[in-house]
């Protein structure tokens, strides 16, 4: 084989080109990995949401909690369904629970949907995850509400102390959660009753419930699906979450397309310079082919040193991506119709398909130009 | 008795460029023996270099016989070429064509890369063939820190270090000043002398030329005159 210092000494000597291949393949790939960020970062929210035995009672048909609605009256019959935890006193792990969306500004005067959940202190014991981090908990009865820390930072008048006009009444924010990276950190939590009270409709969206054990949670799951009566189902809770995801399927797409059309444009980059590196060295492919190293040596080679710029252009790009990590964004959910928050966030395995992407561009930048050198005619080279 | 390596037997070659062939080689009959040290002369354009070219395989002939080591170079392709080329031939060119991004070692180590030598083996190689020309303590120099006789030297080096059956050069004094080209030619001769080693030596130079053993003159593609000749460098 030819030696790789060859490729790395013929880089540097074109030093000027190949640096601006690699710049051009490392905003490629900062831009490819930053997506990567994104929908994992997106997708994270959902996956991580849930407790292990919880169950979430929606309406029969219903897709999520926000088009699930149904009567008070049946609330009974779940809450007292065998295979159902109890807790210290003795009563049922089960919480019921209402959703409506309020339209808010942000801190960028743009105006979004958010999610209000109406609960009780179940609510928050039967999600450990979300901790009130400044502050205390709402108290029925007094209008207040709690904020999670993603939205109290990104839209207005949600600071703890201030009010914020839901329906007829105005709310006090008495408190900042953190749901610690979950769906629950693009909500607002207040009383179940107030919230009935304000919207003037007495319904649940949910029940959660946490049942004594995964084959107590199968049961109760049949149970509620073979009840006639109640046209509910109930759904585990990590599984509902996850069947969320399809907020992240539009960013994803777009995501992949983006990352075609600009690894193309990457790859003509490192063509260009691959072609100009190949044209200035027929020179030197002539003498290698003298000294005996057949075609496939010169195409492996030169594949080779386009490969080196894709990768020096991938460790670019995934250094460029890096400080994004944790930062804090959103999106709208066409499902829950309410803006979903989420951080970027990136793991080895983001990084590694980065370095592949780039690894891809340069041998496919390489491809043409190597074979153009394996090709080249060494009687025609040695008579220029 | 000496062994044949090469033999041409009215051998030509026609080139055929816009419609128009010429003859570059015609009816040439050539026989090289191994330990020769033969010269090929003549006037731009007579076809010295197309005939190395041919020997090497890295033309084809149109007409006529061509053995070399009794293998038939018209009908392999370029990858069994490449390989016959590595095992046999050592190639010298006019303008050293060394690879300037790798050290004198880097060059000469080049055509080891394609044997199954251990590195250790690939050094001691290298810096034997270092050694011949004078030039171990260059090893680490780059190209461009040599002079132009001393790069000749280490492109012949790199010629001699897969011990190849015959050396081809190509003008090997034709960039080089005097006091240079004879250092190359006396590393040439050495060789030759010293470790039999059978060379082809292609160039405009009489004085060049004066160091082979026998000179063949070409003279528009016809070889016009051959001559047994001693060594006669003044």
């Amino acid at each position: 084989m030819i030696p790789l210092r060859y490729n790395i000494g013929s880089l540097w000597v074109r030093r000027t080109g190949t640096m601006m291949a690699v710049l051009g393949i490392g905003l490629t790939v900062s831009i490819v990995v930053t997506m990567m960020e994104l929908v994992h970062g997106l997708e994270s929210t959902f996956v991580d949401t849930g407790q292990e035995d919880n169950l979430i009672v929606i309406r029969q048909g219903g897709l999520n909690e926000v088009n699930s609605y149904f009567g008070r009256d049946v609330y009974p019959t779940v809450r007292f369904l065998p295979g159902i935890a109890k807790g210290a006193d003795g009563e049922p792990l089960v919480v019921g629970e209402a959703i409506v969306i309020i339209n808010h500004t942000r801190d960028n005067g743009q105006p979004s949907n958010m999610l209000v959940r109406g609960t009780s202190a179940m609510g928050f014991y039967l999600r450990p995850e979300v901790r009130i981090v400044e502050g205390r908990r709402f108290r029925p009865g007094l209008r207040e509400v709690n904020v999670s820390r993603s939205l109290s930072n990104r839209f207005q008048n949600l600071k703890l102390g201030d009010s914020i006009r839901m329906s007829r009444s105005d709310w006090k924010v008495v408190g900042i959660f953190d749901a610690g990276g979950t769906a629950y950190d693009s909500e607002l939590w207040a009383s179940y009753e107030e919230i009935c009270q304000d919207w003037d409709r007495a319904f649940y969206s949910s029940i959660l419930l946490k049942a004594e054990s995964a084959e107590a949670a199968e049961s109760i799951r049949k149970r509620i699906a073979d009840d006639q009566r109640i046209h509910l189902q109930a759904v585990p809770q990590r599984k509902y979450y996850q069947e969320q995801t399809s907020a992240s399927v539009g960013i994803k797409g777009l995501g992949y397309f983006i990352a075609v059309v600009m690894g193309i444009g990457a790859s003509f980059a490192a063509m260009n310079m691959m072609y100009g590196a190949v044209m200035s060295r027929s020179k030197e492919v002539a003498t290698l082919r003298s000294l005996g190293f057949r075609r496939r040596h010169i195409l492996a080679s030169f594949m080779m040193e386009s490969i080196l710029v894709g990768l020096a252009g991938g460790i670019l790009g995934c250094l460029l991506a890096l400080p994004i990590h944790g930062v804090s964004t959103g999106t709208a959910s066409f499902q829950s119709l309410s803006e979903i928050l989420f951080n970027f966030r990136i793991t080895p395995e983001i990084l590694f398909k980065g370095l592949l992407f780039a690894t891809l561009v340069g041998a496919l930048g390489g491809f043409l130009p190597a074979r153009r050198a394996a090709r080249m005619r060494l009687m025609d080279i040695m008579k220029e | 008795m000496n062994e044949l390596l090469i033999e041409m037997k009215n051998l030509s070659r026609v080139f055929r460029r816009d419609g128009v062939e010429i003859q570059v080689l015609r009816d040439i009959n050539l026989r090289v023996f191994s330990s020769d040290f033969i010269s090929l002369m003549g006037p731009s354009g007579s076809g010295k270099s197309t005939l190395l070219n041919i020997i090497a395989g890295i033309d084809r002939p149109s007409g006529g016989e061509l053995r070399v080591l009794d293998a038939d170079l018209i009908s392999m392709n370029e990858d069994q070429l490449a390989g016959w080329r590595n095992r046999h031939v050592g190639f010298v060119f006019q303008h050293f064509n060394l690879i300037p991004v790798l050290t004198a070692f880097g060059n000469v180590e080049l055509p080891l890369l394609l044997t199954p030598l251990s590195k250790k083996e690939r050094r001691e190689h290298v810096m034997t063939a270092l050694n011949l020309v004078g030039l171990t303590d260059r090893a680490d120099h780059y190209p461009r820190q040599l002079s132009g006789g001393q790069e000749q030297r280490v492109a012949i080096a790199r010629a001699i270090v897969t011990d190849p059956t015959f050396i081809l050069a190509d003008e090997p004094t034709g960039d080089l000043d005097a006091e240079s080209a004879e250092e190359v030619l006396k590393v040439l001769a050495g060789l030759n002398d010293q470790f039999q080693k059978t060379i082809v030596l292609v160039t405009h130079d009489p004085r060049a030329a004066a160091y082979a053993h026998i000179r063949h003159y070409l003279d528009k593609g016809v070889l016009i005159q051959k001559e047994h000749a001693p060594l006669s460098v003044t």
